[in-house]
């Protein structure tokens, strides 16, 4: 059929609310944190690998693992930006204020990486291989966010 | 082994970023009809159909239902795959173990997505671990971003070489009349100027958002030739995922173990020893210029560290040994759910040679890779000659 004259738009609008269970391991990193400002990680059976996030099993060796282990409060920076991009952050539905530091760390104890924001947002000073370490809130909810960011530890690698 | 199995017809919309003039359904039916009409077949022709799309980017759940007519389904055995920006790759596999396991003659594969229509941005974060990940998101920018700084602090790719990836594939793009980002004049220096995203990442660095779909019919044996003079012939499959966390595999770029296991599957089924050589064209899901060069160290088209040095001896560019996403790729046409497909339909519409100005003369080998969340990596080898 030929295109008709007007192009009408429809809007939608939706605020989904959800509500999450933690699950064992999420509960209890997430009370470490929140109650000693301690983060944990659990360690495979077969690999030796310590996992943070902590979990029931090491995917790559779908073997179980057993003890859990602290990990940080420092790490390396294994990869990491300055986010200058305008984005909307899903937990607030806000813009999150730009620029931002942005990494992987591989918090000190650890084999794997964590995503979290850096204190530094010049782009010069932020680099693969520099040594981090968490600040804390001081009011903790038990959640990722109770680590405000990770601050350059300077004169360390 | 199941049947010989080929793609006998493809059809894709033109992309652009805001499809105003049609909504979702007439846009898929654009495709399907374009696909079926190109070897004068009508839906009568098809006996099942796979679709696929990224639901959360227009908020509609269950989109093979409310879409139904539009992806001709109704009174059809109908499969949704939802595997995030693998899903088009996903579909083609899907339609390959469907046919060539004898349960169904002819079915069609669909992926389409209207990115106009929803915030995909905020709406790919939701792939992340709700308990672990969603508060330390920063999109799939910022995500790419620290990916990509991990490969270039390892391999010492520079701006420029990651800028010749954009170069050919806006320039390859001006080829081809359905791609989005068509770009004549661009040029390394435009590239390595344009505006920070997230460095190393910058505008020119990566995909667009487009609005498009894109469908693809498969059949087997004697009925495939019946169908087409060159079918696009399906010699391997494959599909590998990694962990659990996108901080479980931190060089997920630099040492990109999916894609390498994927190489290794496809390469071995198909008889590839030696993938530029053995290749004569390939179409891969590069979201950002890096990561085409680092795909092209785990692909094996180079050695480690490699693929900067292999983008300026200009191998992958349309006139080279091994031309690498001679419709444009990624970087000039992304419309995610449609954006895997479209890289099993190019490389079957080269070795159909029905490929028109971006056509490889001659191309009888092609590779098709799938991207997507935590690394889901998928390929596909299609050959013009009959297994």
């Amino acid at each position: 059929m030929n295109s008709p004259s007007d192009v009408i738009r429809l809007e939608y609008h939706a605020n989904f609310e959800y509500d999450y269970a933690a699950g064992k391991y999420a509960s209890t990193f997430m009370a470490a944190l929140r109650d000693t400002a301690m983060l944990l990680g659990t360690r495979c059976t077969n690999c030796s690998r310590v996992l943070v996030p902590p979990r029931p099993i090491c995917g790559i060796c779908a073997a179980p693992t057993s003890d859990w282990l602290q990990v940080g409060p420092r790490g390396t920076v294994t990869g990491c930006t300055v986010v200058e991009v305008p984005f909307i952050d899903p937990m607030t539905g806000v813009q999150r204020p730009v620029p931002y530091g942005f990494a992987f760390i591989k918090l000190s104890g650890a084999d794997t990486n964590i995503y979290h924001f850096l204190e530094e947002s010049r782009p010069d000073k932020v680099r693969v291989g520099m040594t981090v370490e968490a600040v804390f809130r001081e009011t903790r909810t038990g959640s990722l966010a109770d680590i405000v960011h990770f601050r350059t530890v300077e004169g360390v690698s | 082994m199941g049947r010989r199995t080929a793609i006998v017809a493809v059809g894709q919309t033109d992309f652009v970023s805001r499809r105003l003039d049609v909504s979702m359904p007439e846009m898929i039916r654009e495709a399907v009809d374009r696909c079926l009409t190109s070897k004068g077949l009508d839906l009568h022709a098809v006996d099942a159909i796979v679709v696929g799309n990224m639901e959360l980017f227009e908020g509609v759940n269950h989109p093979e239902l409310v879409w139904v007519d539009a992806i001709g389904a109704a009174g059809r055995p109908l499969f949704k795959i939802n595997t995030g920006g693998t899903v088009g790759a996903s579909v083609a596999i899907m339609c390959y173990y469907l046919v060539s396991s004898g349960m169904y003659e002819r079915v069609l594969g669909i992926g389409y997505e209207k990115q106009s229509e929803g915030e995909s941005q905020s709406a790919i974060t939701t792939v992340g671990d709700p308990v672990w990940e969603r508060s330390v998101m920063a999109g799939a920018i910022g995500n790419f971003a620290v990916m990509a700084s991990t490969y270039v602090h390892e391999s010492k790719v520079t701006p420029e070489q990651a800028a010749k990836v954009a170069v050919k594939a806006r320039t390859n793009a001006c080829l081809n009349p359905h791609a989005h980002l068509k770009m004549p004049d661009i040029t390394v220096e435009r590239v390595v100027n344009s505006r920070v995203l997230a460095l190393p990442l910058r505008q020119l660095d990566m995909c667009p958002t487009s609005d498009g779909a894109c469908a693809v019919l498969v059949a087997a044996e004697d009925d495939a030739q019946r169908l087409t003079p060159k079918p696009a012939w399906i010699a391997a499959t494959a599909t590998a995922h990694d962990q659990q966390f996108m901080g479980d595999s931190p060089r997920r770029l630099a040492d990109m173990r999916t894609l390498q296991t994927v190489a290794a599957s496809v390469y071995g089924q198909a008889g590839i020893t030696n993938p530029v050589r053995d290749l004569d064209v390939a179409e891969i899901y590069e979201p950002a210029t890096y990561a085409e060069l680092a795909m092209y160290e785990n692909l094996g088209f180079c050695a480690k560290g490699q693929g900067g040095v292999l983008m300026d001896k200009g191998v992958t560019l349309l006139e080279g040994e091994l031309p690498v996403n001679p419709s444009g790729g990624v970087l000039s046409t992304n419309a995610v759910g449609a954006t895997a497909l479209v890289r099993v339909a190019e490389a079957a519409m080269q070795v159909m040679g029905e490929a028109g100005e971006h056509q490889i003369p001659g191309a009888r080998t092609a590779l098709a890779t799938g991207y997507g969340g935590n690394a889901w990596t998928e390929g596909l080898i299609l050959k013009g000659d009959r297994p």
